[in-house]
């Protein structure tokens, strides 16, 4: 497959201030694209930006159960491409977030109906009234990841620290080419996984990957709660994991902050713990 | 003893399986996602190896071969016949050449895949051990001259 084709912004008029698109993907399933987008839109948003969310995901749609939008959806973005209704029609506010809007998946319809030079346009638009445009990507790299990647200038790419999605993410990296500047969010590390060299470490994945580090998102048991809710943990800065959602949607706003990590030393008393209690590898 | 002071100051554990077997397997994913590559070190490979013997250039076939522990370079090269030493080229002293053999024989090296690439996509494969190998095909006719490459082992 040859890497994918890239759109300039040489064409477009200097006095319109274009809003970014960025595709969220991974390759693999199942590693948080949509929780990341759900609440990186939402970290973005209470910032203060204004923010579209696209759910890319034709026939599987769940960004917006993700965000607890599920009942106020009316239209999707089939609806959009094929011109039954306007953009802002389809546009659902957040609940949360006043500057915060999410665009549906079709949930009845099939990846392959997506035209795929109409999605290129739909989110040229979305780019002209947002400050960002986030596109969550179906997994896999096929037409569906085609569509989601086809607007875009720029790519997070989630990994969690498995042998399965590193690879998977390297291969979508290639196939991304040079030009969406791919930077890399490690997604449900367990400290006490890593820290007894039974899981990859942040180093390990990106001593493979060498990609810009986002930021690093802990296994917690919050995400799983606020899920279930519907709201995104990014709303909750003084939880340590909404606080990490929240720092790096402010490096992806430029600001220079570190890269949120997770904390992986283990103290003394750790280790003569796991010591008399014999552990094994 | 041993045991003990690992234990206290902990471990590598299946994590680092799990860093070999992804550098391995990312190797040679993007070799076999680089058929350009492959190519140009084919025609290369040629270049080189004519100089010592005419070989059959029809029937090259190199391509990546995963193994237990290594990725490595396959490449069949069949010999048509070895050059008459002339004028400073080389030749291996140790078996007297053969003009021209009955059959072509075929010499079947394999080489280390390199650690540094230096293609787009390639570069972020980290480097293998270097080895090098060299074997007679199977089923190649008895008697058949050796191979003018003179093996070369592992560094």
């Amino acid at each position: 497959m040859q890497p994918l084709e890239h759109i300039d912004d040489v064409a477009e008029p200097a006095a319109v201030k274009l809003g970014r698109a960025i595709v969220v993907t991974s390759g693999k399933g199942g590693v948080g694209k949509t929780t990341t987008t759900a609440n990186l839109g939402t970290a973005l948003a209470q910032r203060g930006a204004r923010v579209a969310v696209i759910d890319a995901d034709v026939g599987l749609r769940n960004l917006d159960i993700v965000m607890g939008l599920e009942s106020r959806v009316r239209h999707h973005v089939l609806d959009v491409l094929e011109e039954k209704v306007s953009l802002d029609e389809a546009l659902v506010p957040d609940k949360n977030s006043a500057t915060l809007f999410l665009l549906a998946a079709a949930q009845e319809r099939e990846k392959d109906d997506v035209d795929t030079e109409k999605m290129r346009a739909l989110v040229a638009r979305l780019r002209e009234q947002f400050d960002y445009v986030l596109i969550d990507s179906p997994a896999g790299i096929e037409r569906g990841f085609q569509n989601a990647v086809v607007g875009a200038q720029e790519a997070i790419v989630v990994c969690t620290p498995e042998v399965s999605a590193v690879r998977d993410v390297d291969r979508v990296v290639g196939l991304l080419g040079n030009q969406f500047h791919p930077q890399l969010i490690i997604n449900r590390l367990r400290p006490q996984l890593v820290r007894k060299g039974k899981m990859l470490s942040v180093e390990d994945v990106n001593a493979i990957l060498r990609l810009p580090l986002l930021g690093v998102i802990a296994d917690e048991p919050e995400i799983v709660v606020t899920t279930n809710r519907g709201t995104p943990l990014a709303l909750d800065g003084t939880n340590k994991t909404g606080a990490a959602y929240q720092a790096i949607a402010a490096r992806i706003a430029g600001e220079d902050v570190p890269a949120p990590t997770v904390e992986i030393r283990e103290s003394f008393a750790d280790r003569l713990s796991a010591f008399f209690g014999g552990r094994r590898s | 003893m041993i045991d003990f002071v690992k234990r206290l100051f902990g471990q590598s554990g299946s994590s680092a399986t799990a860093k070999e077997r992804l550098r391995l397997v990312l190797l040679s994913d993007h070799l076999s996602l680089a058929p350009e590559l492959i190519d140009q070190m084919k025609h290369d490979l040629v270049e080189v190896i004519s100089r010592y013997v005419q070989v059959d250039k029809s029937k090259i076939e190199v391509g990546v071969e995963r193994q237990d522990a290594s990725v490595a370079l396959m490449a069949n090269i069949p010999i048509v016949s070895v050059h008459r030493p002339s004028g400073g080229t080389p030749t291996d002293t140790a078996s007297p050449p053969i003009a021209s053999p009955p059959a072509p024989s075929t010499a079947s090296a394999s080489v280390a895949a390199a650690p540094n690439v230096s293609s787009p996509g390639l570069d972020r494969a980290a480097g293998t051990q270097a080895q090098r190998r060299k074997r007679r095909r199977k089923g190649a006719a008895p008697g058949a001259p050796a191979p003018a490459v003179t093996p070369a082992h592992a560094t």
